[in-house]
C-alpha cells in the first residue's frame, strides 16, 4: 500500500508564513469582490486570517487549498451566508461592487439575490422542477404566471436544462439525476439574474460526465456573471479558472492567472500542493 | 483472537427477530381482541336509531345524538385553537429562539406540561375558563381546556417535524435571498407538512378520548338537544358513556359498549382522512 505523504506543520513553518505577505500575480481593475484584510472566526477558531483579494468580473476565480483551509468559509462571506452560523465572526472590509457587505446599511436578503450561492450537495426544494425556478422569482417579484413561465424556461435554458426538463416540469425536482439537480439548483439561483455565483465544490458529488456538463456551463455562464468556484479538484481549477487563489491555513499563498500558479508557482507550499505532496 | 462461532451468532439473529415480532404481535393481538370485545358486547345495542337517539334513562331508547354532535364540536374547536398555536410556538422553540436559558426554561416547561395528568386541566379549566373568564360548563370552556391539553403534543410534534427537515433547505432558500420568514413558511414548513399532519393527529385523538377533565367541566350527562353555539351545555361521547356506565340496568352495557364502538369509529375516519394526506405529501422526500 501506498504511504500518504505527510507534511509536518511545525509552528516555525506557521510563523513564516504569517510573516511574508501573499504572492500576488496579478492585478485586478474594477473588481467585482475585494476582500481588504478580512479575518473570519468561529468562536476562538480562526478560519481565515487577513486575507486581501481583489476578483474580476465575468472572470472564473477557483479558491483552492486543503480541507479546513478556509475555502468555504471565505466564499461563503462573499454573500453573507455565514450569518446563519451564530459564532462566526467577520473582521475587515469584503466589498463586493464598491460596498461593504458587512457594513451597517446592507441588507443580505438583497445582497445574495445579487450574489448567488450554488451548494455543494445538490439541494432541490422537495417540490416540481418548475417550482424550484420559480421560488426565488417569487420571493423578489410579482410575476403573472405567463411571465413566470418565461422567466422558469429562460432561467433552465441558460444552465443547459431545459431540453431534458421541458416535458418533467412538473415532476418532483427529486426525481432528477444528482448533475440534473445540480444544474437545477444553477438554474434557481440564474432565475433572478444575479450578478455574482458562488459555487462550492459544486461537483464533488457528481461524477465524471456531470461534472463535465457544469463545466461547460461555467464556461457559458462567464460571459455574464462573475464566478468564483471553490474545489478541491485542481484539473477543475486549471480546466475552468481564469484566476485561482491557494489558501493554507486560512491565509492567502498566492493569487495569480492560473496558468501561471500551475506552471510556475511562485511559492513552495503552492508547488507542493498543486504537485500533490500534501492535501 | 478466536473467531466468533457463527452458530452462536445465527442463533442471536434468530432469537432478536423472533423478539420484535414477538411483541408486535403482543401489542396488535391485544388491541384486535379489546376491539372485538367491545364490538361483541355492544352488537345488542348497535342498531342505526343510537346515532340519532337522545340519551334516556330507557336503554332501549337510549342514544348519542348529542354527544356526537358535541364531540365534533369540541375536538373541532379545539383543534381550531390548537393547531395554530402549537404550529406556531413550535416553529419558535425550534428556530427562533435564542439558545439561552429561557429557551431550555420554556422548553422545560412545554415537556412537562404533557406530563401533567388530565384531570388537573380539567380543574384548571373549571377554576379559569369557567369560573374565572365566566365561560360557565359551555362548549367553549371545554375547548379552551382541552387546547391547553393538547398544546404541549402539537408543540413538541411540530418541533420534531420541523427539526427533521434538512438544513440545506433553509440554506438553499436564504441563499437564494429568502427572508427567514419566507424560507420557513415557504420551503420548511411545506416539507415537514406530514408531520404537522401527525401534529394534528395526535391533538384530535387526544382530545376525542379524554373523558376526565370534561366530566369535571360538563354540566348535563343526559342532554335532549343538540349543543347549538359556544355558551351551550355540552356532553362528549366519553363523557356520556361513562354517564351510561353508571346506571344500573344490564343493558347499558351494551349501550356503552355502543358508544365505544362510535368513538373508536368517529377517531379512526378523522385519523385516516389526516393519513391520507399525509402518505400523499409523503411520496416527495428529499
Amino acid at each position: 500500500m501506498l504511504a500518504p505523504r505527510v507534511v509536518e506543520r511545525p509552528t516555525e513553518q506557521l510563523t513564516e508564513i504569517a510573516a511574508s505577505p501573499p504572492n500576488v500575480r496579478v492585478d485586478v481593475e474594477d473588481p467585482a469582490v475585494e476582500a481588504r484584510t478580512v479575518s473570519i472566526s468561529y468562536g476562538a477558531k480562526t478560519a481565515i486570517r487577513e486575507v486581501s483579494l481583489r476578483i474580476p468580473r465575468r472572470r472564473v476565480t477557483a479558491i483552492i487549498g486543503p480541507s479546513g483551509c478556509g475555502k468555504s468559509t471565505l466564499l461563503r462571506a462573499i454573500n453573507r451566508m455565514n450569518d446563519t452560523i451564530p459564532s462566526c465572526r467577520t473582521i475587515g472590509q469584503l466589498l463586493v461592487d464598491g460596498q461593504d457587505v458587512y457594513g451597517p446599511r446592507v441588507d443580505p436578503v438583497l445582497l445574495r439575490r445579487k450574489v448567488g450561492l450554488i451548494f455543494q450537495k445538490p439541494n432541490p426544494f422537495p417540490k416540481s422542477v418548475f417550482d424550484n425556478v420559480a421560488f426565488p422569482v417569487k420571493l423578489h417579484f410579482t410575476a403573472e404566471p405567463g411571465e413566470l413561465r418565461e422567466v422558469v424556461e429562460a432561467a433552465l435554458r441558460q444552465a443547459n436544462l431545459w431540453d431534458e426538463v421541458k416535458d418533467r416540469l412538473t415532476e418532483g425536482a427529486l426525481s432528477l439525476s444528482g448533475g440534473q439537480q445540480q444544474r437545477l439548483c444553477i438554474a434557481r439561483a440564474l432565475a433572478v439574474e444575479p450578478d455574482m455565483l458562488l459555487m462550492d465544490e459544486p461537483c464533488s458529488a457528481l461524477d465524471p460526465v456531470a461534472t463535465a456538463k457544469i463545466e461547460d456551463l461555467i464556461f457559458e455562464l462567464k460571459k455574464d456573471v462573475t464566478i468564483v468556484i471553490v474545489t478541491h479538484n485542481m484539473q477543475q481549477a486549471a480546466r475552468v479558472a481564469d484566476l485561482t487563489a491557494f489558501l493554507y491555513l486560512g491565509r492567502l499563498i498566492e493569487y495569480g492567472p492560473t496558468r501561471d500558479l500551475f506552471e510556475t508557482p511562485g511559492e513552495d507550499l503552492t508547488e507542493n500542493y498543486i504537485t500533490g505532496r500534501f492535501g | 483472537m478466536k473467531p466468533r462461532s457463527r452458530r452462536r451468532r445465527k442463533y442471536t439473529e434468530w432469537m432478536f427477530g423472533a423478539l420484535f415480532i414477538a411483541s408486535i404481535v403482543i401489542a396488535l393481538g391485544t388491541l384486535a381482541y379489546l376491539l372485538g370485545t367491545i364490538v361483541s358486547e355492544a352488537s345488542p345495542a348497535l342498531r342505526p336509531s343510537i346515532l340519532t337517539n337522545w340519551a334516556s334513562r330507557d336503554p332501549s331508547r337510549a342514544g348519542y345524538a348529542a354527544a356526537i354532535v358535541g364531540t365534533i364540536w369540541i375536538v373541532g374547536l379545539t383543534m381550531l385553537f390548537s393547531l395554530p398555536l402549537g404550529i406556531a410556538a413550535g416553529i419558535y422553540l425550534q428556530e427562533y429562539a435564542p439558545p439561552n436559558r429561557f429557551t431550555r426554561l420554556l422548553q422545560a416547561g412545554v415537556t412537562n406540561l404533557a406530563g401533567v395528568p388530565s384531570v388537573v386541566f380539567g380543574l384548571l379549566g373549571l377554576a379559569f375558563f369557567s369560573r374565572a373568564l365566566g365561560l360557565g360548563f359551555s362548549v367553549l370552556a371545554a375547548a379552551l381546556t382541552l387546547t391547553v391539553l393538547v398544546f404541549p403534543y402539537v408543540v413538541a410534534t411540530t418541533q420534531e417535524a420541523v427539526r427533521a427537515v434538512p438544513q440545506s433547505i433553509r440554506e438553499g432558500a436564504l441563499a437564494l435571498g429568502a427572508t427567514k420568514w419566507q424560507s420557513i413558511f415557504r420551503q420548511v414548513l411545506p416539507a415537514g407538512a406530514p408531520g404537522l399532519l401527525t401534529a394534528s393527529i395526535l391533538a384530535a385523538s387526544r382530545a376525542m378520548g379524554e373523558t376526565a377533565p370534561l366530566i369535571v367541566l360538563s354540566s348535563v350527562v343526559f342532554m335532549t338537544f343538540l349543543p347549538g353555539g359556544l355558551d351551550s351545555p355540552f356532553v362528549v361521547l366519553p363523557v356520556q358513556i361513562y354517564g351510561y356506565i353508571g346506571l344500573p340496568q344490564e343493558e347499558f352495557r351494551h349501550v356503552a359498549a355502543a358508544g365505544s364502538v362510535i368513538l373508536v369509529g368517529l377517531l379512526l375516519s378523522f385519523n385516516s382522512v389526516a393519513i391520507f394526506f399525509r402518505n400523499r405529501m409523503q411520496r416527495r422526500r428529499w
